[in-house]
């Protein structure tokens, strides 16, 4: 009876990842079928089942609402789904090798060092930027956010010694400050542009272009295949640095290479979306509620569940666009507080 | 059997030195137990031959260096229990002991049914295989202290380091983890090095004690030899009696001069 307790664990993970699969194509189908111009909802699954090769339904729907789904909705869920995919992986990442449940990915700074970079292109000259052939905005932001973990980086090896992760969040800590300020201090002198910052940094996937997703659709596959190899290694860090060290793990090696890789995946998330914030916190907490808390479990589910979860998050937005669009970042914030607690409160009544 | 030799090794927090100068070999299938005071550098020592903290002069398993290896063949040859295992109170105990095979599995790769087999086998060997599905964080003192021993001899590291495996613990399961360490010294031999603060069980398990103070080690031998009431109120600065019983066990006891009339 025992022996079977390597296909248990296995058996249950797939059962998870497969689960988890379902909601993501129903998010996704959904996401699509929804929106306040375009043709009815229920004509939309017809349409994409008439787009498959060898079938052919008459689905009812004209060139222009089917340019409305291709052009306008599609980009925008694929985005979501995207950026909810890194921001969730990332976040898992980050709190196992920080053994710190409360770290996200924006904690060495990406955040604020993003936030500059968007800043400076508003306060520069954003009207003249607009017909360039390359946007600089996600540009600036994506290096803003490189360059800020960079620094951190060099403070914390610095100043760092044996518990370099301490040290390390603590640069993080002052880097976001430092970057804060100077965003401030370009803000108070350009007051014309808060809003448009304001709104940047609150997040948007209102402008999703299939441009945006090519943008960083090689970054987020990237990072998520050299996070989803560290799945096991990240469950033996669950031990401590010490114990882990004892066990063969180079841990300050795998650390190192985790963070670059998770950090570049959200610059380049954050480069397209803006900020949006409590994704990386609340989706591998969920999914360790529920599925367990082997990385080998929360990785993978984390990742499709937070692709499902920003999708489904951003369609509320999309209904609500009156008489301005609500924020992504707002809207995480407003149903996942919420979800988490009822999560909260169905595990306590399970145990 | 492996042998284990310290070569002139010494170990600094910055300006502090931990340990001067240490040298010692512990013989193919020895168990020899650091002693002294708090502070006096067992912790460090062990921590140095594990290699979370770094140390000078060299530490040799078999007569080749440890620094020249692999932090996993390292692993392969060393077992460590710490002083205060981190364990993650979700994790089940079949995964727990299975990280014992960490150091047998290529990163980037999963553990292989061999692997799962070995980790089962040590559960069962153990009397714990009841505890497999079990949590970390439903286990008591006692069977948190087997189920750590568990993962480091899942390890199948001819050495094996403790440092204070029974300090958690009452003494029915002090007794229990000790024998428990001997047993599995017999059957695979072990070659083990311990850091105790109970003197008596540290004579009465290990086959050789080490004396260390402020980083120097001041004397080693057989319990007999170290456990002197003169030497530990010298380096404990304590006032002990030491009883000698007829099976050779050196009983060490504190006691009070109460005609001073201290306290």
């Amino acid at each position: 009876m025992l022996q079977s307790n390597n296909n248990v664990a296995t058996v249950m993970a797939w059962k998870w990842i497969v689960a988890s699969g379902v909601l993501l194509c129903a998010a996704l189908l959904f996401g699509t079928m929804i929106g306040p111009a375009g043709p009815t909802w229920w004509r939309v699954p017809l349409e994409l089942l008439d787009r498959l090769p060898l079938i052919s339904v008459d689905s009812g729907v004209t060139d222009t609402q089917w340019l409305i789904v291709w052009q306008i909705r599609m980009p925008r869920v694929v985005l979501a789904a995207l950026v909810g995919a890194m921001l969730s992986i990332s976040g898992a990442a980050y709190q196992g090798v920080f053994r710190n449940p409360l770290v996200d990915p924006y904690l060495l700074g990406v955040a604020a060092g993003a936030g500059l970079g968007a800043t400076m292109v508003f306060t520069i000259n954003r009207a003249g930027t607009t017909s360039w052939i390359i946007d600089p905005l996600p540009l600036a932001a994506f290096v803003g956010g490189l360059t800020a973990v960079l620094l951190t980086y060099l403070v914390g090896a610095a100043f760092g010694s044996d518990r370099a992760s301490t040290t390390l969040v603590l640069a993080g800590v002052a880097v976001t400050s430092l970057a804060t300020a100077f965003q401030t201090f370009l803000l108070q002198r350009n007051t014309d542009v808060v809003r448009q910052v304001y709104s940047w940094i609150l997040g948007r996937l209102s402008t999703a272009t299939w441009g945006d997703v090519r943008l960083i659709l090689p970054y987020v596959i990237g990072s998520s295949i050299v996070l989803l190899m560290h799945r096991r290694l990240l469950d033996v860090l669950r031990v401590g640095d010490d114990e882990a060290t004892a066990l063969g793990i180079p841990v300050d090696r795998v650390r190192l290479i985790v963070v670059i890789t998770a950090t570049l995946g959200t610059a380049s998330v954050v480069a397209v979306s803006g900020l949006i914030g409590f994704v990386g916190i609340i989706v591998p907490h969920a999914v360790r509620l529920i599925a367990g808390s082997s990385y080998r479990i929360v990785l993978p589910v984390s990742l499709i569940m937070g692709a499902s979860f920003l999708v489904l998050a951003d369609i509320p937005g999309r209904i609500l666009s009156d008489p301005a669009e609500t924020p992504i970042g707002v809207v995480t914030a407003f149903f996942g507080a919420p979800f988490f607690l009822l999560i909260l409160r169905m595990r306590k009544a399970r145990v | 059997m492996t042998s284990l030799a310290f070569d002139n090794v010494s170990v600094r927090y910055g300006n502090d030195t931990a340990i001067h100068g240490f040298s010692d070999t512990v013989r193919p299938g020895e168990w020899v137990c650091f002693i002294g005071p708090n502070g006096a550098g067992k912790s460090s020592l062990l921590r140095s031959i594990v290699g979370v903290i770094k140390h000078e002069g060299s530490i040799l398993v078999d007569g080749s260096p440890l620094s020249a290896r692999s932090s996993r063949r390292r692993a392969q040859l060393i077992a460590y229990v710490p002083q205060s295992p981190v364990l993650p109170p979700d994790m089940t105990v079949s995964e727990y002991v299975l990280l014992g095979r960490n150091p047998y599995v290529s990163h980037f790769s999963v553990e292989t049914d061999h692997d799962h087999d070995m980790a089962l086998n040590v559960l069962e060997r153990l009397d714990l295989q009841n505890f497999a599905s079990r949590r970390l964080g439903t286990l008591s003192g006692g069977e948190r202290q087997r189920i750590v021993i568990a993962r480091a001899i899942a390890q199948e590291a001819p050495v094996l380091l403790l440092d204070e495996p029974t300090s958690a613990l009452d003494i029915g399961h002090q007794q229990q983890a000790l024998e428990l360490v001997d047993r599995i010294r017999t059957e695979h031999g072990l070659t083990v090095v311990s850091a105790m603060h109970d003197l008596t069980l540290a004579g009465l398990y290990s086959d050789r004690l080490v004396l260390l103070h402020e980083g120097y080690c001041v004397a080693s031998g057989s319990a007999r030899e170290v456990l002197r009431p003169e030497t530990l109120g010298e380096f404990y600065g304590v006032s002990v009696r030491v009883h000698h019983e007829p099976d050779g066990t050196v009983v060490v006891v504190p006691y009070r001069n109460v005609n001073e009339g201290h306290g």
